[in-house]
């Protein structure tokens, strides 16, 4: 085990773990500082800023939508978490050079080739499809994967083994063996 | 900026900084660890559940913290783990790691964001739907796992640390 990676990152193991410590100080300080213990998450921000983008043709609409009263259109802790996220890895990826202006992925593009708008319609839809399933399960990678398993969730474990279970099914699919 | 929007945004850069640092953000990560070949973003997970599980209980039960646990509802769970993972696998980012992809450069990243708005956008539409047929299956409500087989927390959390442990020095052995 090395503690940088070739490119100069850090052991995904103490990344990880540091991500663990904030975890638990961010508990403590939304506790602490707003009265209510919040966990890190993602997913419902996506909810909040579709409400935002709705509100300026469709006011109407999303005031009257059951989901949207029920998850709050307004920018709140985790809304501004996940801005802090973009912040966050720009700042790290600035300073030790690995910012990189990447208009495809790389085993994409050696799977599927360099078109920009194949990507985009493929990533596009299975953003589409994958924010419908996080809402239903209630979280995502963040939200069940990492708050709901350090909180001993029955919901966190089947719903990550779940993730990883479909995602390796579809992973074959798409990209098959080679990839 | 009021004081909860500060504290989620520091909080948020820390967890940006990390994930980059980690070099999970990546689609290659992502991807490679779906298709069993490069298990970096489990290493990440994995690491910070160990040791973020330690403190979180120790300080529920110290009550100086309140555990929320998202609801069991079978159909909810079920049809949406599966769904989030299919669209996981296509589009190569989580909801979190997107973002922090566009923030390293990974500029490709929007197009997924802009799906998962939209996605958003159309679970919010369907959801009266969903109340009635997939939401309203069965709710086992929110439940910890140590609870509902009965037995001591410290248990499932040692249970989970001697299995994660064994599964790093297999991911070591193998290169992944």
């Amino acid at each position: 085990m090395k503690w940088k990676t070739e490119d100069g990152g850090w052991s995904p193991y103490a990344a990880g773990a540091l991500a663990g410590i904030l975890a638990i100080a961010s508990a403590f300080a939304t506790t602490k500082l707003l009265g209510k213990t919040s966990y890190l998450g993602a997913s419902t921000t996506f909810v909040r800023a579709a409400g935002f983008l709705e509100k300026t043709t469709a006011s109407e609409r999303v005031a009257a939508n059951e989901y949207f009263i029920k998850e709050k259109v307004r920018v709140d802790w985790q809304f501004m978490l996940v801005a802090g996220i973009f912040l966050g890895a720009l700042i790290s990826s600035a300073t030790d050079k690995s910012f990189k202006l990447e208009s495809v992925p790389p085993t994409w593009k050696s799977r599927f080739g360099a078109s920009i708008i194949k990507r985009a319609v493929w990533a596009f839809g299975g953003g589409v499809v994958a924010m419908i399933g996080a809402r239903m399960a209630d979280g995502c990678p963040s939200g069940h994967g990492l708050s709901g398993m350090m909180q001993l969730s029955v919901s966190a474990f089947v719903a990550l083994a779940l993730f990883f279970v479909s995602g390796i099914i579809t992973a074959r699919l798409v990209y098959g063996r080679r990839a | 900026m009021s004081k909860e929007q500060l504290l989620g945004l520091a909080t948020g850069v820390v967890f940006g900084f990390l994930l980059q640092k980690g070099r999970v953000l990546r689609f290659d990560k992502q991807v490679g660890a779906m298709l069993l070949k490069d298990m970096t973003i489990l290493k990440f997970m994995f690491s910070a559940i160990l040791v973020g599980m330690v403190g979180i209980v120790l300080l529920s039960n110290a009550g100086v913290i309140s555990i929320s646990h998202k609801p069991m509802n079978l159909g909810a769970v079920l049809l949406g783990g599966i769904l989030f993972g299919s669209g996981w696998a296509v589009m190569g980012f989580c909801p979190g790691t997107s973002i922090g992809a566009l923030g390293e450069g990974r500029w490709h990243a929007i197009f997924a964001v802009a799906g998962m708005v939209a996605g958003a956008a159309i679970y919010a539409e369907l959801y009266p739907f969903l109340k009635t047929t997939v939401l309203a299956w069965k709710d086992f409500g929110k439940i910890g796992l140590a609870e509902t087989i009965g037995i001591s927390q410290w248990v499932v959390v040692a249970i989970l640390w001697v299995g994660v442990i064994a599964l790093f020095f297999r991911f070591e052995k193998k290169r992944l």
